[in-house]
């Protein structure tokens, strides 16, 4: 299995956690990712609001050169990107201007796209590709006795619910449960984090944050597993300010392939379990044993 | 006067409607009727604004009469809606009524073309199509075919069983097929009706037992249609009859057996409580039902599973001997002249909106599971209880739940606000639980029905007019932990609220049954883009359907409440005794014969007759065919090699006529 891979910035930054336990553990799965050769930017859901048809030129251009030097299927695994490049698919359908300014501005780099890309999430790949009976092969140290509440965010599975569903995704639900873990009904898995509120309006982004904190709490969960960067820096950076406003709601939140990572036996190290603000404790089975 | 109807010369008269703007809007209605006036053989040529009027069909009869016309053509709308019309009219001149031609300038010209010049062209083209063509029209007449008196109603809620007493009272034989095992529909499940709130079971039971009593009604539950053959006035139905493993005429609905099951506590999700409660592999629907016989469940019971049971059942029944383990299917066959379809409708599944949690949250129930709760002779005994037993203090009531609805149902189901309310204000009294309705808009149109609105908001119902976004267990203040949270958009006050309550109630819309095409395809009707069963005029046939002798009534139409149903039942089973008793169906002259002395009898066309009209004359060695069943569609006409077939209306020279008319110069 061989997919083209853009990793986009957060993964080479604040998000590298991901990338340091998505590569490891789809290598360990037998996919050979190839990164896109000079890449950029997708453009993120900024600019989009700005201008739709400059910020489709900027997103196309990835989604040009998966095509040209293939496989088609481009894995991406941070959740704007995954949008931005799938809104750039459908606008470059349904809008004929933003198609005409996306074939000028590629032609002056003497570059085409003719569509042929498809966008792919990690998720629906491992799922749907790789298999979930192929996944639990692998798993050699069960998570067991972890209670996980599911966080997909919003971007992912609206407004285009390619693989999932749109209001209650189970994908990711699944996979956990393969490895072990015990899934708890977390009903605000496609509620907002607060995406770049918590930075510009943090009254009302920290607000949407510890609700999905102090529910995961509430219902007892130890983790919470994330598919997304900006969520995953959201939940776990600002728990300081969330103290002060409403209280404690200390839960870690991880990336959903650092839990397949710990499951598959990998050390907590190579998966970058280290950069959370709120460190992880060791698996439970410790506890369980113990 | 010669075989056609003139003295060697043609005198037609031409008429063209302005049908208000419809067609006047778009055709030049005077350049037409001038420019056809030029062409041989027109005596006369008009422009009339309402040629369907009765001035306009006077001045038909009129005509035919000063002018000694001897065809006539009509250019307006479409011959579904006004042939009969016309022919009337050109009957009534005392000519032929076939020695006429309608031209559709509305349907096939005013309607889809905008351009003034270039629809009045067409229209003109199509005149002279049907002046060319009509001059070879000849005298014809309808012929009459008798019609069995006996009519079949397919389904036994409250509009079938309208419909089949309604035609039993006047003396019409009536079969009422029913697919659940007791008649009743969904009527037989509520408590109270809107907006009189009186007993549905004191106005359902009664007409139920009359059913059952009536001498001129057969009453098959159980059963459903699986072949229909025929047309107007003689259709050939095939019922199958479930196994009931009950022989009905010998169950006097004791229900001893029931009582003897080896299952000693009933176990198993009871249909007619939505699953609220249990019954018996051998049960009753519910206690009122009609018949009164038991059946026993085939998936659940051990003796029809694996035939090793003790049959403690056979024993309490005794010498009656009802019970027939061996019973099987069986086909039966019925003559009917008209059918009556009130199939009703199915709940839409609340599983489709995962925001609003049904079965996730047990206590999100639908409006339905909620009315058994209310009923008396329902599996609480009337009383509204929380799954672990409480009462409810505060109940939320979501409309629209696959209704308006751009991602399920986009239809209004019409009777989920006055259901909703109904329930609201019963939760109240039996309870005094806090009520709050949530809205898009209150539609109360019917009769009484705004009134029991103002009723609803005296008796202190909360209304929050708003799509509601989402069911939650989520708390953020300390009075939400354990409740179910509505958050919803407040339109009217402007902000978002939470509203955290004991109950939801979900008002499930309306939908089509999941076999409404198969029952579409059996009986030959269409069906709208929704999947309702189409009527033949929204306005003037809303009981009729394109095929003669099957009406439909009730919500297998679309939605509506009891009194629309009940005024469609009683439509529909009038329609039927309108035909009944006219005692014959005229059937148009449009029908295929073979010109025996070319006929080859080479029976190629036998075996591609839709309708088994043709017959193989073996003394004569020709082919027949039988007028009464054939329905003119022309297949044998086009397939005859020697070209022996000949169509009335239909004929070579009036087609090439036709053809020639529309290609010469306008």
């Amino acid at each position: 299995m061989k997919y083209s891979y853009f990793p986009g910035c957060s993964l080479k930054g604040l998000g590298r956690a991901y990338e340091e336990s998505l590569l490891p553990v789809m290598k360990h799965l037998g996919v050979e990712l190839v990164e896109l050769d000079d890449w950029n930017c997708c453009g993120a859901t900024a600019y989009m609001s700005v201008d739709e048809a400059q910020a489709a030129v900027l997103a196309a251009r990835n989604l040009a050169i998966a095509e040209q030097t293939g496989p088609q299927d481009l894995l991406t695994p941070c959740s704007a990107c995954y949008l931005v490049l799938n809104k750039t698919q459908h606008n470059i359908t349904d809008f004929p201007d933003i198609k005409t300014a996306v074939h000028r501005a590629l032609g002056t780099a003497r570059m085409t796209y003719s569509g042929k890309t498809n966008v792919r999430h990690p998720l629906d790949v491992l799922v749907h590709d790789v298999g979930l009976d192929v996944i639990k092969e692998k798993v050699v140290r069960p998570l067991k006795g972890l209670k996980v509440a599911p966080y997909y965010g919003c971007q992912v599975v609206r407004p285009y619910s390619t693989f999932d569903d749109d209001w209650n995704p189970t994908t990711m639900d699944q996979l956990l449960a393969t490895l072990g873990a015990e899934v708890i009904h977390y009903p605000l898995k496609t509620k907002c984090c607060g995406g770049s509120l918590t930075g510009t309006v943090p009254e009302a982004g920290l607000r949407l944050t510890y609700i999905l904190l102090k529910e995961a709490a509430r219902r007892g969960a130890d983790v919470v597993a994330t598919i997304c960067p900006l969520c995953q820096f959201n939940l776990d950076a600002y728990h300081d300010q969330i103290e002060r406003r409403w209280g404690p709601a200390r839960v870690p939140t991880v990336y959903f392939t650092q839990l397949m990572g710990l499951a598959f036996g990998f050390p907590p190290r190579q998966l970058g379990l280290q950069r959370n603000f709120v460190p992880m404790k060791e698996l439970p089975t410790e506890r369980v044993a113990g | 006067m010669n075989s056609n109807g003139n003295n060697g010369d043609l005198r037609i008269g031409f008429y063209i409607c302005h049908c208000g703007h419809n067609i006047a809007g778009v055709v030049d209605c005077p350049a037409v009727a001038q420019h056809i006036a030029k062409l041989p053989g027109v005596v006369v040529s008009r422009d009339y604004k309402y040629m369907c009027s009765d001035p306009g069909q006077e001045l038909i009869a009129q005509d035919i009469r000063e002018h000694r016309l001897n065809r006539v053509v009509v250019a307006s709308c479409s011959p579904l809606l006004h042939e009969h019309t016309f022919r009337n009219a050109v009957a009534a001149g005392g000519l032929n009524p076939f020695f006429f031609q309608m031209v559709n300038i509305r349907e096939h010209d005013s309607w889809v073309h905008t351009d003034v010049g270039a629809a009045t062209a067409k229209a003109k083209a199509l005149a002279q199509a049907a002046i060319r063509r009509v001059r070879f029209h000849r005298a014809l007449e309808m012929t009459r075919v008798p019609i069995h008196p006996d009519v079949l109603v397919v389904g036994g809620g409250i509009t079938g069983i309208h419909a089949a007493l309604t035609m039993a009272n006047g003396g019409k034989k009536v079969f009422l097929v029913e697919r659940e095992p007791s008649i009743g529909g969904h009527m037989a499940k509520f408590d109270k009706t809107f907006p009189t709130l009186d007993c549905a079971a004191c106005i359902l039971t009664p007409k139920m037992s009359a059913v059952r009593a009536h001498e001129n009604i057969t009453l098959w539950t159980y059963s459903d249609v699986v072949k229909v053959e025929g047309y107007v006035g003689n259709y050939t139905v095939t019922v199958r009859r479930k196994p009931r493993y009950v022989k009905e005429d010998l169950c006097v609905g004791c229900q001893e057996c029931i009582a003897a099951c080896v299952f000693k506590e009933p176990k198993f999700p009871d249909e007619f409580n939505v699953g609220l409660g249990k019954r018996k592999p051998i049960y009753i629907p519910f206690p009122q039902a009609v018949p009164q016989v038991v059946l026993v469940d085939p998936e659940r019971c051990i003796q029809v599973r694996t035939g090793k049971c003790k049959q403690t059942c056979l024993e309490a029944c005794a010498d009656r001997q009802a019970l027939d383990f061996t019973q099987k299917e069986q086909l039966v066959e019925i003559k009917v002249g008209n059918i009556i379809l009130a199939t009703g409708f199915k709940l839409f599944d609340a599983k489709r909106i995962p925001q609003y949690g049904y079965g996730l949250y047990p206590n999100v129930v639908t409006s339905l599971e909620l009315e058994r709760l209310v009923t008396s002779s329902g599996p609480t005994g009337g009383e509204i209880v929380l799954k672990d037993g409480r009462h409810p203090k505060s109940v939320g009531f979501i409309l629209c739940v696959g209704s308006r609805d751009m991602k399920t149902n986009r239809w209004c189901s019409r009777t989920c606000c006055m259901h909703s309310m109904k329930l609201a204000q019963l939760v109240r009294e039996h309870t005094g639980a806090d009520a709050t309705v949530f809205y898009m808009d209150i539609r109360a149109p019917g009769k009484g029905c705004e009134e029991f609105y103002d009723k609803s908001l005296k008796e202190g119902i909360q209304f929050v007019r708003g799509r509601v976004a989402e069911v939650t267990d989520w708390a953020l203040a300390p009075e939400e932990e354990g409740k179910l949270v509505i958050r919803v958009e407040d339109t009217l006050a402007g902000f978002v609220r939470r509203i955290p309550v004991d109950m939801i109630v979900l008002a499930v819309g309306m939908e089509p049954h999941a076999d409404a095409q198969e029952v579409r395809r059996l009986f030959n009707m269409s069906c709208g883009t929704e999947g309702w069963f189409l009527e033949k005029h929204p306005k003037l046939a809303p009981v009729s359907t394109f095929t003669d002798g099957v009406f439909i009534a009730g919500c297998c139409q679309g939605p509506k409440d009891i009194p629309d149903s009940i005024a469609q039942a009683g439509a529909a089973a009038a329609e039927a005794m309108a035909l009944i008793d006219k005692g014959y169906i005229e059937q148009e002259p449009n029908t295929a014969n073979v010109m025996e002395e070319h006929c080859s009898g080479c029976k190629s066309c036998i075996p591609l007759c839709p309708f088994t009209a043709i017959s193989f004359d073996a003394p004569s060695q020709k082919a027949r065919i039988n007028e009464a069943l054939c329905k003119g569609c022309g297949t044998c006409v086009a397939a005859c090699p020697s070209g022996s077939i000949r169509q009335n209306l239909f004929e070579d020279e009036e087609i090439f006529g036709e053809i020639e008319g529309v290609l010469a110069d306008a």
